[in-house]
């Protein structure tokens, strides 16, 4: 019996190396019911009470090697079958992903976007106003009266002779000013139009930033150092600041404002045209006379005033060089950004 | 402004500055330069030379062979200059010489004539900067040094400094005044000429009357007679400051007056006394109706809001702005008249605009200059006359002077000024710069000069002393006081959430013009009466196409997608935030309402439903509920039978939404369907509700059931849906139309419309009874309200 069943060990075990007949079919000739070792255990009854132990571990022995054989070829057997069907499922990675459609904020919007979190951030409100306005809020509160000669230096549209398209962000100055007490820190995005003609840099509208600060002892330092803070985290920190004397009628002193080339970083190139600076905005300490206008006394109160162009500034961070561009609204422009 | 640097070295001396270092130091204390450049500086090997022979060429009637003498050889030259002449000293460019542009001298033969080097003109060898044609090859005066370098030996070389001067500083468009600027910038010295000369023995009361009428106008009014006047070229180094400062040489005495208008920044006038009839000049307003032909050769109808100076019979000058035509000096003037007026800015400026007629005389007029410079700038001019020797000096000075002295005093507040800009400058310092810039300071009170018009109050001293100080010595702080608080308001962050959910799901921002085409009411066949139709108006636009404030978008978005179409691009979906400009009455007399509009247009793949997901999903994310798509067909921009009336809850209209009326897109040159969506911001924010409140997850299944019914063509859906939701009860959840179908097997006149009902309940599973029984009552109103047909 010992023999027999190292017979069928040696059986089975071949069988199933040889992976010639099918494995669950080796598994019920051998283990099965029927199978030859059930037959053989069956003759168990007639062994001495001395050799069923023996037999029977044996016999278990048997068993389980088979049994273990089956498993491991078994396992064997489906991880072929798996690699099988995932090389069946190859796919060329290199076929370009399904499209999701999805559009685009204008440049305008998103370099104004970030302008605009900037200054929240920084504690500043957003002010809105009229862009058809009087000319008082636009001109004559500002320290510009009729037959001023800096009214020439921005051509205006006029309604009749009290109202006008909004030259310059400035206007919100005034309105912030006549409706908000001091501490007043504000910025006013909007649309602005002069009577220039369409060309590569100038447009009849256009969009303007206008800052304005005023309370208790506001110092042109503290416009120095909004407009550092500001420009370190529109162009990073290595930017630098420089202020130079220039006029504007409602400010004073006032400044025009350049920052340090973030193409050469100082140094001189094509863009900043070799001076290692570009010029992005104006400002100032606002005019007493603009103070007064607005009931706000500028003996106790001090403030100051800056004006961003919009356009420029996108220009320049997107490398486009035509303005035109932003009012034409080709698809193929918008895309890219 | 264009300063030659040799000019100003006579008031301030720059000489031992870099002209890179002077150009970046003016900048930055506020006198912004723009560039500069070198007159003569690329000129080399250019010597002197003298004709000695001059042959006419074989070949050419136009060309001559000279042999010019340049000390060490004799040159032969061929010219085609006809002004040479034996004996002549003349520039020779030798052979690798380089002429103005770089342009560079090579040897050559001409129509087989061999050539060593070019004779020069004035323009060749910068000498004649200004785009003045020169008439030949320059002839010199005197015996000059032959073969000597051409520019050193003259001193020609010169760097001329270009400067943008803003409008408060008039001053400045001078060469005193830029000197002035320059000692306080680098700590120099400034000396202004000291306009000494003699005078005969007569008096000028025999020669010439003056009465100022108006005094307002004409602020002060100084005149001295010169007589024995002989007209002729100035000398070379007064036309050549004259050149390089950008004016042309006329005669001695208009140029005299021009060098005047220059040093000064003051406007200038010398005229002929025997065109001034009774020999009285009158400053006065014209009549209405009097009329003038100025220099230009235009006759100009004038009125009483203008000023004019005029003799006993007729007007000869309009104040401030241009002479007449017989007002200047000609070449058989003997006695002139020099005139040194101050003239009122504003009406100088009134004037000039009213007749169309800007000159380089009321653009100095106008931005308000010094009365107090008057008489100084009219005693600089005798003194050029004496120097040039161009006449004599009539004895007296007629000098009406209205202005009265008005000295701005204010006191210096050093600590204060130091803690407005944030510096630490000694009060000593302070004062330094001050007088350098001829302020006047006595016991801590400062008096501005008089030619500084711009001055008036403590902040104007501030930056006085910041400029000077320099403004990149200011520190840099942090504002302190009370915290502000950063926010958006409601309808910004409203504008930047469709903003960045339009954007997100596939349309693109575009940005127009707020004004436009009265053309375009037409183009979207706006009928002639509509309200569209009252807009405001700009009384000065660009073009007629720029020339109402836009009281819809339509058109605005229609040109984008003709654009676009036109480019070929193949689909176009895009949208814009922007305003309308609706007028409160017709004619403008206050503000207009602007209307801010979410403006969606769209050509290619999209089609009605597209838009309408678009908005529908807008709405959804903004919290606008139940909102209503109502057909319309009276709007002749849009489709009669694609075009809705988007509605609130409450049945207020926020906007419309349909496809482009055939006809409108056909205007526009887009060969496609187009559909365009209009909505009112404003009154989408008013119903939007953007709070949001969890819901706990069901805990029960739900139960669905299909329902399919024939129903007249013509019936809407969303009528059908309404029923649905009213009858379905509170166990109703969710109603999802997912088909309607017209063609076999559905009668003619019919469709096949077909929902999927989803029931539930939060308490419990519901039964099928439950369900059916709402299911009942719903297919019983349907049957009631609109005929429907039950479909298995």
């Amino acid at each position: 019996m010992k023999d027999a069943l190292m017979k069928i060990k040696e059986q089975a075990l071949s069988d199933i190396a040889s992976g010639a007949e099918d494995i669950e079919a080796l598994k019920v000739k051998y283990l099965g019911k029927k199978g030859e070792l059930t037959a053989i255990l069956k003759g168990m009854g007639k062994l001495t009470a001395e050799e069923r132990p023996v037999i029977g571990q044996l016999a278990n022995d048997v068993r389980n090697a088979i049994e273990e054989a089956i498993a491991k070829e078994q396992a064997s057997l489906k991880e072929k079958a798996l690699a099988k069907t995932l090389l069946e499922e190859k796919i060329d990675v290199s076929v370009p992903g399904n499209k999701k459609e999805i559009g685009s904020k204008h440049p305008l919007t998103i370099v104004l976007d970030e302008l605009k979190d900037i200054f929240v951030g920084m504690g500043y409100e957003i002010a809105d106003g009229p862009e058809v306005e009087y000319d008082y809020y636009n001109f004559e509160a500002l320290n510009i009266p009729q037959d001023h000669p800096a009214r020439d230096t921005q051509d205006t549209f006029y309604i009749n002779d009290n109202i006008v398209l909004r030259t310059q962000t400035s206007s919100m100055q005034i309105r912030v000013m006549e409706n908000k007490k001091p501490p007043i820190k504000i910025i006013a995005p909007g649309r602005v139009y002069r009577s220039d003609a369409v060309d590569a840099t100038h447009s009849p509208v256009f969009h303007q930033i206008e800052g304005l600060v005023v309370d208790k002892g506001i110092t042109m330092s503290d416009l120095k150092g909004t407009l550092e803070t500001f420009v370190k985290r529109l162009y990073g920190d290595d930017a630098k600041i420089r202020f130079r004397p220039h006029h504007f009628p409602f400010t004073e002193p006032s400044a025009e404002v350049d920052v340090s080339c973030f193409v050469c970083k100082g140094e001189g190139c094509s863009v900043c045209k070799g001076e290692g600076w570009i010029e992005i905005l104006g400002a100032g300490m606002v005019h007493p006379n603009v103070l007064k206008v607005c009931g706000i006394d500028p003996e106790v109160y001090s403030g100051f005033a800056f004006g961003i162009g919009l356009e420029r500034l996108v220009m320049r961070r997107f490398d486009i060089n035509d303005l035109r561009l932003f009012f034409e609204n080709d698809i193929r422009f918008l895309k890219q950004f | 402004m264009k300063l030659p640097v040799n000019w100003l070295n006579e008031y301030v001396d720059t000489k031992n500055i870099k002209i890179k270092d002077y150009c970046d130091a003016m900048t930055m204390s506020g006198s912004k330069v723009e560039g500069y450049e070198t007159a003569c500086g690329e000129i080399t090997n250019v010597v002197i030379g003298k004709i000695e022979k001059i042959e006419r060429h074989p070949d050419a009637d136009k060309l001559q062979i000279c042999q010019i003498n340049v000390g060490d050889e004799v040159l032969q030259i061929v010219t085609g200059a006809q002004n040479v002449f034996e004996g002549a000293y003349i520039p020779v460019a030798k052979v690798g010489a380089r002429l103005v542009g770089g342009f560079k001298i090579s040897k050559g033969k001409l129509r087989g004539v061999e050539s060593n080097g070019m004779l020069c003109s004035e323009e060749e060898i910068g000498i004649n900067i200004n785009g003045e044609k020169s008439t030949g090859i320059m002839i010199l005066d005197g015996e000059p040094e032959l073969g000597a370098d051409f520019v050193e030996y003259y001193g020609l070389k010169e760097d001329i400094v270009e400067f943008e001067i803003t409008s408060n500083r008039p001053d400045c468009l001078g060469v005193l005044g830029l000197a002035r600027e320059t000692a306080a910038t680098f700590d120099l010295d400034f000396k202004k000429p000291e306009g000494k000369f003699t005078e005969n023995g007569e008096n000028i009361s025999d020669y010439l009357k003056v009465s100022v009428l108006n005094t307002e106008k004409c602020e002060r009014y100084a005149a001295r007679v010169v007589k024995n006047v002989k007209i002729e070229p100035s000398p070379l180094w007064l036309q050549r400051r004259l050149n390089r400062a950008g004016v042309r040489s006329i005669n001695n005495i208009v140029d005299i007056t021009n060098y005047v208008m220059l040093e000064y920044g003051r406007p200038m006038h010398a005229f002929d006394i025997k065109y001034v009839a009774g020999n009285e000049i009158i400053v006065r307003d014209a009549k209405k109706g009097e009329k003038i032909v100025t220099l230009d050769g235009i006759e100009r109808e004038l009125d009483e809001s203008v000023l004019v100076i005029a003799d006993s019979e007729k007007p000869s000058a309009v104040a401030g702005v241009m002479g007449g035509e017989y007002s200047g000096v000609t070449d058989d003037t003997t006695t002139i008249v020099f005139e040194s007026a101050n003239f009122n800015g504003p009406s100088t400026r009134r004037t000039s605009q009213k007749l169309g007629l800007r000159t380089e005389s009321s653009g100095r007029y106008e931005k308000g200059l010094d009365a107090e410079e008057t008489v100084p700038a009219l005693n600089r001019a005798l003194e050029l006359v004496e120097m040039l020797g161009a006449g004599e000096i009539v004895g007296g000075m007629i000098d009406i002077n209205n202005k009265p002295e008005n000295k701005v005093v204010l006191p210096l507040e050093a600590e204060r000024i130091n803690n407005f800009i944030g510096m630490d400058v000694s009060k000593e310092e302070m004062i330094r710069i001050l007088k350098k810039l001829d302020f006047e300071v006595e016991n801590d009170m400062i008096t501005a000069p008089s030619f500084r018009t711009d001055i008036g109050c403590f902040n104007d001293i501030a930056e006085e002393v910041a400029r000077i100080y320099g403004y990149d010595k200011i520190s840099s702080s942090v504002i302190s006081g009370e915290v502000t608080e950063g926010k958006y308001t409601k309808s910004q962050q409203f504008e930047n959430k469709i903003k960045t959910l339009l954007s997100d799901i596939g349309c693109y921002e575009i940005y127009t013009y707020s004004f436009t085409s009265p053309g375009m009411f037409d183009m979207l066949r706006i009928p002639e009466d509509s309200e569209l139709r009252k807009v405001v108006k700009i009384t000065n636009p660009l073009g007629e196409e720029n020339s109402i404030m836009r009281t819809t978008t339509a058109h605005s978005v229609l040109e984008v997608l003709r654009t676009n179409y036109n480019h070929r691009v193949k689909d176009a979906l895009v949208f814009e935030t922007g305003n309308i400009y609706i007028p409160k009455a017709i004619p403008v007399t206050e503000l207009p309402d602007e209307v801010k509009m979410l403006t969606i247009g769209s050509y290619g793949k999209y089609d009605f439903y597209d838009i309408k997901g678009i908005v529908e999903v807008l709405f959804a994310e903004l919290g606008i509920k139940d909102a209503d798509f109502e057909p319309i067909n009276d709007n002749p921009t849009f489709h009669p039978y694609r075009t809705a009336k988007i509605l609130d809850k409450d049945g207020n209209e926020l906007g419309i939404m349909g496809e482009v009326h055939p006809l409108v897109a056909e205007n526009y040159e887009i060969g496609e369907k187009a559909y365009i969506c209009m909505l009112n911001l404003e009154k989408m924010l008013e119903v939007a509700y953007s709070e949001i409140k969890y819901k706990e997850m069901p805990k029960f299944p739900a139960t669905t059931r299909d329902l399919a019914m024939l129903v007249d063509d013509d019936t809407m859906v969303s009528k059908l849906e309404k029923t649905i939701k009213k009858f379905g009860g509170k166990i109703l959840e969710e109603v999802n139309l997912f088909d309607i179908y017209k063609g076999k097997q559905i009668p003619e006149g019919k469709k096949s419309v077909a929902y999927a009902l989803s029931f539930r309940a939060s308490d419990r599973t519901l039964t099928d009874e439950e369900v059916s029984a709402s299911m009942n009552k719903i297919l019983k109103n349907l049957q009631s309200d609109f005929n429907a047909e039950l479909r298995m």
